[in-house]
């Protein structure tokens, strides 16, 4: 088995840099600090604390979901799809020595796309009166990661997760699956939308005629197992992975050939999909064209490791960097009995006392943290042109990360002595564009409703001025955890 | 990061503009990695001009000979390196060619890992080899910065680092990093970082003044202060982006190699004092395709082009074992065949430079690594 498959996530995993677990004082929490902090994106300053915070909690996981008003603003999937398909066939046509300009030129659109889609993220999390729901889809859109490095998706990986993830969440966990990875942003990303089986119509005919046919990429297939759904290290092989990624041919974007706005954004191509019976650990699966790997891939959204994986990560988000054993099994076999019914995963979480311990063990990442500053400063809405450049600032650029493993969620990778410092100054900046009126000793009481420690409260009170004393707050051992 | 407690003072002994913050080091040589994440083009970066496959191959993207800067009969560097090719000629350069991790697939994710981990295939060490070297320096000496605001994986690991980068950010003012420090005092895990974010700072900023600007030749100079302190980190790696040309290669290629001229000139200015003693190594994760792709660029690929510079580097040469552009020589029919080994390299130079023992360098630095003998001559005596 290649280690590219069996080892990829190490570095989510545990020691890259061994520290001590207790390092850091633990600040205690109360239920509504952690309803709040936790589960949610942190209070907001005109908001109020919820009476029953268990209860809000599994309020929000009933309540249906509506669009964001951020969201409404912005193109959906098949809209943006028009001008991707556009470019792809301009591109196809043109002689060579134009192809750059007309590759630019949608760039350049797709750019804006990407800067307004953050914009409707961040302002969605602001406004958001959901906020544990809110930190869900960002949960499982980190999941199901996709990268913006890859220059080509820039302009999709908004409406990846606004119509790829967002509306799954609150459903069973292989429709999530299945959502994200039909995505055309997902496709790309991973190389799927040209993988050619070898023996399919397709490869035989450019064989033929050219000698040298377009053929099989693996990377979708191994990262749906190693990432998405078993995990690493949790038996299936390099021969499992060939056999889905030859069962997945034929996944691919709407036809450019005629212009317009396509009428799906997800296509089979029969003439790409390599023919004959697949094997995927252990289990045949006759070839059905397209049901093919929809058939694997709900049987490897079912298996024991996923459900496992799915709730390690889970726990990792909500409770410790190295989450309790006992949650994870308990998660685990919620997982299994309900066929992966994700709110029923939400209310085991919320019922499990590990979740409520009133340690806060968990470091904010950058996200999180501008996040819950934010809304503690009162801010509806932050501009895209400032929220891009903070974000890559503090170390975590949004729908960026440098891998499909998405960004990570240890302490390790997030508290480095840079990256505090530009808290700190960054802090500095949120809080001079804030409101004149907050005294940072009344806020500390509805965003931290724990309480403060001592060093903190003197911190706050001592400081020369309202600023200052809101900026101490917001870099505050208590808000940088969670 | 925690930090060694021997190393740093307290922070306010730093805000008192003590530059006092590492232990004296008894090691005098320094090391910079630079590090090009995006599959650099070594094929017009080291320009094998007088291979007679290279300008078919690569038709408009092919650097023009009477531009090129002559390096030998054969290679030739891109017109942008005009720094580089100066050290070239004072003897203190040497390119590589045909050079490659023992990665083989052509993702840039697995090929960074296996480049910054040291393994033999992705994901199959968790630390990086840069914070393993580290463990083989005297215990006083084991200090490294990362220029960037977290610590990339070649630099990860089980000794702490610190990291430092040039902010564009507005600073925060003195009395709010007071305030901050007092605040972090009885947090064991923020003191630490705080400190070391602090230190850190203190050292950079008689290189950055009061302009903070991000330009190359900056970067490069305040690299240089920090190394230039005989109290100072050995180790410094730099991260430099935005190789990975698929398309409108010529701009962004001459671009980007300008800018790595700059780092490296912004480097030799500030280590002036210290030149003799440095060694800077450049690498990538993979080279690209020998032909020009339809998108007015190049494709991932194999084979890649490496440097190394510093005073104390005994330059003026190539080193390679070229295998030629010819398409029955090409790796799949595509790519630049690899003939050196970037592993070996790397465990040559550690060796070398830190006059450590051979075998245990690449053992330590490179368990996995087979085949391939080592580089010897590559560092003056220091």
């Amino acid at each position: 088995m290649p280690a590219s498959m069996a080892l990829r996530s190490i570095l989510v995993a545990k020691d890259v840099a061994p520290r001590s677990p207790d390092c850091g004082t633990l600040h205690t929490m109360n239920a509504s600090a952690i309803a709040l902090n936790r589960f949610g994106l942190g209070a907001r300053s005109d908001g109020s604390l919820p009476s029953d915070p268990r209860g809000d909690l599994l309020a929000q996981v009933a309540a249906a979901q509506s669009l964001a008003a951020p969201w409404q603003q912005t193109a959906r999937t098949p809209e943006l799809l028009e001008p991707w398909l556009a470019q792809q066939r301009a591109f196809r046509q043109a002689p060579e020595d134009q192809r750059g300009g007309i590759r630019e030129a949608y760039l350049r659109q797709a750019r804006v796309t990407y800067t307004m889609a953050v914009g409707a993220r961040m302002d969605s999390a602001l406004q958001s009166t959901s906020p544990f729901v809110e930190r869900l889809v960002h949960f499982w859109s980190n999941h199901f990661a996709v990268s913006v490095d890859k220059v080509l998706i820039v302009g999709l990986a908004g409406a990846f997760e606004n119509d790829a993830i967002r509306p799954q969440v609150l459903g069973r966990f292989e429709d999530l699956l299945l959502s994200a990875l039909r995505h055309p942003a997902m496709l790309l990303f991973l190389d799927q939308a040209q993988s050619v089986g070898p023996r399919s119509t397709v490869a035989v005919r450019q064989a033929a005629r050219s000698g040298r046919p377009r053929g099989l990429n693996e990377n979708l297939a191994r990262e749906i197992m190693e990432l998405h759904t078993l995990g690493v290290r949790s038996g299936y092989t390099q021969n499992d992975v060939t056999e889905l990624a030859k069962a997945l041919t034929g996944w691919t974007l709407p036809s450019d050939e005629s212009p317009g706005k396509p009428s799906a954004s997800f296509r089979f191509v029969p003439a790409l999909h390599e023919p004959g019976t697949r094997t995927v650990v252990g289990r045949n699966y006759s070839d059905q064209g397209e049901r093919q790997a929809e058939a694997i891939i709900r049987d490897l959204a079912a298996a024991p490791a996923t459900a496992r994986h799915i709730a390690f990560k889970l726990a990792r988000h909500f409770v410790a960097d190295d989450p309790p054993h006992e949650l994870v099994t308990r998660l685990a076999a919620k997982f299994q009995q309900t066929g992966g019914d994700l709110p029923s995963l939400y209310r085991e979480l919320i019922d499990s006392p590990e979740a409520w311990r009133a340690t806060g063990e968990k470091f904010k990442s950058p996200w999180d943290w501008m996040v819950s500053s934010l809304r503690a400063l009162g801010r509806q809405s932050l501009p895209p042109a400032q929220i891009i450049p903070l974000m890559a600032q503090l170390g975590q650029p949004v729908w960026r990360p440098g891998s499909p493993a998405g960004y990570d969620d240890l302490s390790a990778t997030w508290a480095a002595p840079d990256a505090l410092l530009r808290r700190v100054e960054i802090a500095q900046r949120l809080v001079a564009q804030a409101d004149r009126h907050f005294d940072a000793r009344v806020l500390a009481e509805r965003i931290l409703p724990q309480g403060l420690r001592d060093t903190t409260a003197r911190a706050i009170a001592s400081a020369e001025s309202g600023t200052t004393s809101l900026a101490l707050l917001l870099v505050s051992p208590e808000f940088l955890r969670r | 990061m925690r930090l060694d407690r021997r190393r740093f003072l307290g922070t306010a002994a730093m805000l008192a503009a003590s530059p006092v913050v590492f232990a004296h080091a008894a090691t005098k040589q320094r090391l910079v990695f630079i590090i090009q994440r995006g599959a650099a083009d070594g094929l017009n970066t080291v320009v094998p001009y007088a291979d007679p496959a290279y300008a078919r191959l690569r038709g408009g993207l092919a650097i023009e000979t009477d531009r090129a800067l002559k390096l030998d009969g054969t290679f030739a560097l891109h017109p942008s390196l005009a720094g580089l090719h100066r050290r070239y000629v004072d003897g203190e350069a040497i390119f590589f060619h045909a050079i490659a991790s023992p990665y083989r697939d052509r993702s840039h994710f697995d090929g960074q890992n296996v480049l910054e981990t040291g393994g033999r295939f992705p994901y199959q060490l968790k630390d990086g080899w840069l914070n393993r070297l580290l463990g083989l320096l005297p215990g006083t000496d084991r200090a490294a910065i990362a220029l960037s605001p977290s610590i990339p994986l070649a630099l990860r690991g089980a000794i702490d680092v610190a990291s430092y980068a040039p902010s564009s950010l507005p600073q925060a003012d003195q009395d709010l990093l007071i305030r901050v420090e007092r605040l972090y005092a009885t947090d064991p895990q923020l003191h630490a970082l705080w400190s070391s974010a602090m230190a850190a700072r203190s050292m950079a900023g008689e290189a950055e003044g009061t302009e903070r600007r991000q330009d190359a030749t900056r970067l490069g100079r305040v690299t240089a202060a920090f190394l230039v302190k005989p109290d100072g980190p050995r180790i410094a790696m730099i991260e430099t982006n935005g190789w990975d040309t698929h398309s409108a290669q010529n701009a962004r290629l001459a671009a980007r190699l300008s800018a790595l001229d700059n780092l490296v000139a912004g480097l030799h200015q500030g280590l002036a004092s210290v030149w003799n003693q440095t060694v800077i190594l450049v690498a990538t994760e993979f080279g690209r395709t020998a032909a020009a792709n339809g998108t007015g660029g190049t494709d991932h690929g194999t084979g890649a082009a490496a440097m190394l510079t510093g005073g104390a580097v005994r330059g003026g040469r190539m080193i390679v074992d070229w295998p030629g552009l010819a398409a029955s020589e090409l790796l799949d029919g595509r790519d630049l065949k690899p003939t050196l080994g970037l592993d070996r390299l790397i465990a040559s130079i550690c060796a070398e430079t830190f006059q450590l023992p051979d075998d245990r360098t690449s053992g330590v630095l490179f368990p996995a690594m087979t085949g391939g003998s080592r580089l010897p001559g590559l560092i003056r005596g220091i």
